[in-house]
């Protein structure tokens, strides 16, 4: 139940359109949504995929008349196909798509609109505006700066940071250009900025060289829970762990409980939720099965754990 | 002669001046935990890639390596935790979870060979399949998230991948000794023998009275036993495993192998080039993270060059010897 | 009168060692020209230099009169030079009329006109009086009918100049003839042919001309009819050779073999023999007749049905291990794709087949030890035993894979092939180890295509005919005409011949 309390306006929308979906479930034809993820590569990725098949199973249930059609894709070209397939063999109403990539799904997104069908972008915004009918993302910009003002404000003058980017993308830059804005003109340092790719064992192999490179480092900036989880590995290994303290993000539940638990290393974690996929599948939903149309520009913030405010972000079931 | 001894010795002169490079640029490089780090990370692809030189050297391939690893790690940390509340937080629990990665490395490299040499299928299309197979059933297992081990046996076993005597740790140790067996067995073996005679001509072993399948479906038994050794050696690092575990260490592995001289298409096996090719490989990251010398996007165009000029080496020692 | 190609004075030298001596040769047109010699004695080099493989160290090679320098075999043939190799220069995935018309493939615009190929690819082929089918993959074709394609390529390129190495070695009798029309037609239309053959018979029925060889050097010139066979070997080897075969008094009548019944499937049918202790066993008959697959059924190297008993108990024979394991031992026709790694040292080819001899950790010295038998045993000539196999000459070669035939102590030894491809001292020194080995007490059967081999070492001769045996020949019995007869199919008559 907690996890819905986290997107409270698809909630809202569903109760309020609950006895109406119910009562159209009867007559109509069925309804067929795809969603198009891309497959569960890391940890992240792996909630998402969690969620979005949580979210169909009860949607299913919910709504009778609605079916839902999965495919993960492991590359862009893949996920091409996949919505082609959705177009062709299963005659979808809806399509809730999380782009791979921009540029090569832009145009084969913009065909499905083309054909009449309801469109949902998530998180990764196509590279051409207003195909969409309904936009859910994380901000990444936030997401970035809510971190590098938490340093800003917290650490010491003179503090030296060192940042773990996540795979070559926008998206990383996004939230490293953010970063570096929200310390532009403090006396913090930024030391040194190497990929992790959002992956534990080249965090380890990453962390491992800062910490041989710089004898003094007060914040790591790891920017994903799975390669903060890393990280504290090879902080542990050389026995600095009273010199430094880490900021995840995206609200892995093991580093959540930590922050709850009020562990000094781990002060705050930025969220970045998994769940924003759930929130777009059930608003999709919502568009056939309730009256109110759903469309517009859902932006979801990324906001500061902190240990007072943790247990709100805590899923023990999910698997990230 | 010279040089071809010259060849032999390229990757090892290579080696050395990237380590002198390493120490001109960074004081902190020579220092003994950095060193440390390199090597105990080198010792799980290394562990792979010796054995992926017996594989490589009777003229077979596996891509399986990298998610096989995934898995038996997955398989390993559910059977701790499973066992855990009944055998209690002990060694006797880790033990038999090290018991589960290297027993299910032995099986899933003998279904390996089993598939190439009794159903004859290329050993590149099998291990293709295997290599999904492996990756989604980790990703299945854990759930498309993460498999953590329990904290109580993690802090257990944790010193296996952190201590050590001194700060030569464990990993570094087995790694020494296993290249020290792989050598030798390679080089002294009628194992050793037959694995390079039938990477040289399969046909000539067959018409010898050499158990060509028998000693094929080894190379494969023998990399899944090791792929399991490096991932006991693995689990208690990071205590973890998920979809995105050992993700081209396959690559990595026979990246490992060529630098060290092993000739791709078999025949001849170096498995001490074979350590000399993981070392490299893994200071050029080091090297790379310790100093601002290139863009880190340009680590893989630096790898991918030593590749290819390894390769282009072993073809120049071949022309010569035609000469 | 002009040769159209030849060699002036020509040395070459390989690092220090010079392995041509001032060679002088020429090819006239309309002449068929025999270059013979041991296996070492220099052909191969010279063959290299003519068809613009290798470079003279010194001297020159002169194209209608005037020097030229060949940078490479293709712009050899560019002037008309074309050479037929003695290892086929076939790709095993294309067809038949792919191989011939590789690199000047027949277009009709941008496309391949395959039929315009496969036309003139069975044109050549009929001319050469085979059966070969022009969409044939080369990979399914026997070693005779790759020879006839290289024949049929060579054909194709109007050369001016023809050389060939070996040509005939993996022919069988009746291709054998239609080689030689062909050499008689090439000859009428005004082309220089030279060829190598360790066949005398051949030299004596084609050339107009020969040059033997000896060392590096040319040792004698002769025209048609001035020189024997027997001449041309003495000259060859520079001494007399005495009888070439050994005497045959080493049989005795323990029954070492047994095989009753043996059939592999599509190709050998309800085969029996037995071989006794110090016996020689011939087995003749055509290429294709089913002598090789009868022998690698007996060693396990092909699934077959029958019953075998070795050394007296009948034991099933499954793989090679199987019958290493009860004295049984192979020794292949084909010694550089299935007897030799060619890449390897001597000493490794040597103990590959019983390595269990050298303990767990292989033991180099004791290895060494048995290399340097091997080598004053069956004669070896190496330069040194750290050198790979596949420089080593082809008679060396042959020797080295017989040592390593032995080298697990077989009781009973097929051996295929004994002398393909090696010079008649060699050959004689071959005959003498197979004989010695009848006399260790060891059964040998010799599987052969040249008759005079098969006839001078056996005691006895089964002679195959379509993957069946057709009869059998012993003692006085033993003539060409019965084994022929036999081989054709004309059983009936052979006792009384």
């Amino acid at each position: 139940m907690k996890r819905r309390n986290l997107l409270k306006l698809p909630l809202a929308a569903a109760a309020l359109s609950l006895a109406s979906g119910a009562a159209f479930a009867q007559d109509a034809e069925p309804v067929v949504i795809g969603v198009s993820i891309p497959s569960a590569t890391h940890g992240f990725m792996g909630g998402l995929n969690w969620h979005a098949q949580d979210t169909i199973e009860r949607l299913g249930g919910v709504y009778p008349n609605v079916e839902f059609v999965l495919a993960t894709a492991g590359d862009a070209a893949k996920q091409v196909s996949d919505i082609e397939d959705m177009m062709a063999t299963r005659n979808i109403d809806g399509l809730v798509v999380l782009p791979f990539e921009s540029e090569p799904l832009t145009d084969p997104v913009k065909q499905v609109k083309a054909a009449g069908k309801f469109v949902t972008v998530v998180d990764r915004g196509l590279s051409e505006e207003g195909i969409e009918d309904l936009y859910v993302a994380g901000d990444n910009t936030a997401f970035g700066r809510v971190a590098g003002e938490y340093f800003r404000d917290n650490l010491d003058a003179d503090a030296k940071i060192v940042v773990l980017r996540g795979i070559p993308t926008t998206l990383d830059n996004e939230r490293v250009e953010a970063f570096q804005a929200a310390l532009e003109g403090s006396d913090k340092e930024i030391l040194d900025m190497q990929h992790g790719n959002w992956n534990r064992d080249d965090a380890f192999n990453v962390m491992q060289d800062y910490l041989a490179k710089y004898p003094e480092i007060d914040a790591v900036w790891a920017a994903d829970d799975d390669m903060a989880v890393g990280v504290l590995e090879a902080i542990a290994q050389a026995g600095r762990e009273d010199q430094m303290i880490v900021v995840g993000g995206a609200g892995m539940k093991d580093i959540v409980k930590r922050i709850m638990d009020g562990d000094p290393q781990l002060p705050v974690n930025v969220t970045y939720p998994p769940a924003l996929i759930s929130s777009a599948i059930e608003m999709t939903a919502l568009n056939f099965v309730s009256n109110a149309p759903m469309a517009g520009r859902y932006i979801i913030g990324s906001q500061l754990i902190t240990p007072e405010n943790a247990e709100q972000f805590y899923f023990p079931d999910s698997p990230f | 002669m010279k040089r071809i001894d010259l060849h032999l010795l390229g990757p090892l002169i290579a080696l050395v001046g990237l380590f002198i490079l390493g120490a001109l640029l960074n004081p902190a490089f020579l220092a003994p935990a950095n060193l440390s780090n390199v090597l105990a990370r080198s010792a799980f692809i290394g562990l792979i890639a010796v054995g992926m030189t017996f594989v490589i050297t009777q003229g077979g391939l596996d891509l399986s390596v990298g998610s096989m690893a995934a898995f038996l790690a997955g398989i390993a940390i559910m059977a701790m935790n499973a066992l855990a509340p009944i055998t209690g937080v002990n060694w006797g629990t880790v033990l038999l979870g090290m018991g589960v990665a290297l027993v299910g490395g032995l099986l899933a490299g003998a279904v390996n060979g089993a598939l190439v040499t009794k159903a004859r299928i290329e050993p590149f299309i099998v291990t293709l399949g295997t290599m999904g197979i492996f990756r989604s059933l980790v990703t299945w297992l854990a759930d498309g998230g993460t498999l953590s081990l329990d904290s109580g046996l993690r802090a257990l076993y944790r010193p296996v991948y952190f201590g050590g005597i001194g700060w030569i740790t464990w990993p570094i140790i087995v790694f020494a000794i296993v290249a020290v067996i792989g050598e030798w067995t390679m080089r002294h073996t009628r194992f050793g023998r037959h694995v390079e005679a039938i990477g040289s001509n399969d046909r000539v072993a067959r018409y010898s009275a050499v158990d060509v399948e028998r000693v094929r479906l080894l190379t494969y038994a023998l990399l899944g036993a090791l792929v399991g050794l490096a991932t006991i050696l693995y689990v208690p690092r990071l205590g973890s495993a998920s979809g995105s575990t050992g993700v081209l260490w396959e690559l990595e592995a026979i990246a490992a192998v060529i630098i060290g001289g092993t000739a791709l298409k078999g025949g001849r096996g170096r498995v001490w080039g074979t350590v000399v090719g993981v070392l490299i490989l893994s200071l050029i990251d080091n090297i790379l993270n310790l100093t601002d010398l290139v863009s880190p996007y340009l680590n893989g165009a630096i790898q991918g060059v030593i590749i290819v000029l390894a390769v282009v080496l072993q073809r120049e020692k071949r022309t010569a010897d035609e000469r | 009168m002009t040769a159209v190609l030849a060699l002036d004075a020509v040395t070459k030298s390989f690092g220090p060692v010079e392995v041509l001596h001032g060679v002088d040769l020429a090819l006239n047109a309309g002449e068929v020209h025999a270059l013979i010699g041991e296996n070492g004695a220099g052909k191969s080099t010279i063959m290299k230099i003519l068809g613009g493989y290798l470079a003279p160290t010194g001297g020159q090679v002169l194209l209608d009169g005037r020097p030229a320098a060949f940078r490479s075999g293709p712009d050899a043939e560019a002037a008309g030079i074309v050479v037929i190799h003695q290892e086929f220069n076939l790709v095993p995935d294309l067809t038949v009329a792919g191989n011939i018309f590789l690199g000047r493939e027949l277009t009709r615009g941008l496309r391949l006109d395959h039929a315009a190929m496969r036309a003139a690819a069975g044109e050549l082929l009929a001319r050469l009086d085979t059966a070969i089918r022009p969409d044939a993959l080369i990979r399914d074709l026997s070693v005779p009918d790759r020879q006839m394609v290289e024949i049929a390529k060579a054909l194709s390129r109007r050369a001016r100049v023809l050389i060939m190495d070996e040509p005939s070695a993996a022919l069988t009798h009746r291709e054998v003839e239609a080689l030689y029309a062909q050499v008689d037609r090439l000859r009428a239309e005004g082309v220089a042919l030279l060829f190598c053959s360790h066949r005398l018979d051949e030299v004596a029925r084609l050339a107009d001309r020969v040059t033997v060889l000896r060392d590096g050097a040319v040792v004698r010139r002769a025209l048609r009819g001035e020189l024997t066979e027997d001449g041309m070997a003495t000259a060859m080897v520079g001494r007399e050779l005495s009888d070439i075969f050994p005497p045959k008094d080493t049989a005795t009548a323990e029954e070492l073999l047994r095989v009753e019944a043996l059939s592999v499937p599509g190709i050998v049918h309800d085969a029996a023999l037995t071989l006794r202790r110090g016996e020689v066993l011939g087995i003749a008959g055509l290429v294709g007749s089913g002598r090789t697959e009868l022998a690698e059924a007996i060693a396990g190297l092909r699934p077959a049905t029958g019953r075998i008993s070795a050394r007296g108990r009948e034991t099933p024979i499954r793989t090679p291990q199987d019958a290493a394991a009860h004295g049984i031992a192979y020794l292949t026709e084909d010694r550089k794709e299935a007897g030799l790694l060619l890449d390897k040292p001597l000493a490794e080819n040597l103990t590959l087949s019983a390595l269990d001899r050298l303990g767990f950790r292989i033991d180099r010295a004791n290895e060494s030890r048995l290399m340097a038998q091997a080598t004053r045993d069956f004669d070896i000539r190496a330069a040194s035993p750290a050198m790979p196999a596949g420089a080593l000459s082809g008679g060396n070669q042959q020797k080295l894979l017989l040592a390593k035939t032995m080298l697990p102590e077989p009781e009973i030894v097929l051996i295929d092939e004994p002398t393909r491809g090696i010079d008649v001292g060699t050959k004689q020194q071959i005959y003498r180890f197979v004989r010695e080995l009848a006399r260790a007490g060891k059964g040998v059967v010799v599987i052969s295509s040249e008759l005079p081999e098969v006839m001078g070492l056996s005691d006895r001769i089964l002679v195959m005919r379509q993957g069946r045996i057709a009869g059998e020949v012993a003692g006085e019995a033993i003539t060409e005409e019965a084994i022929v007869r036999l081989a054709m199919g004309l059983g009936a008559e052979v006792e009384s011949a």
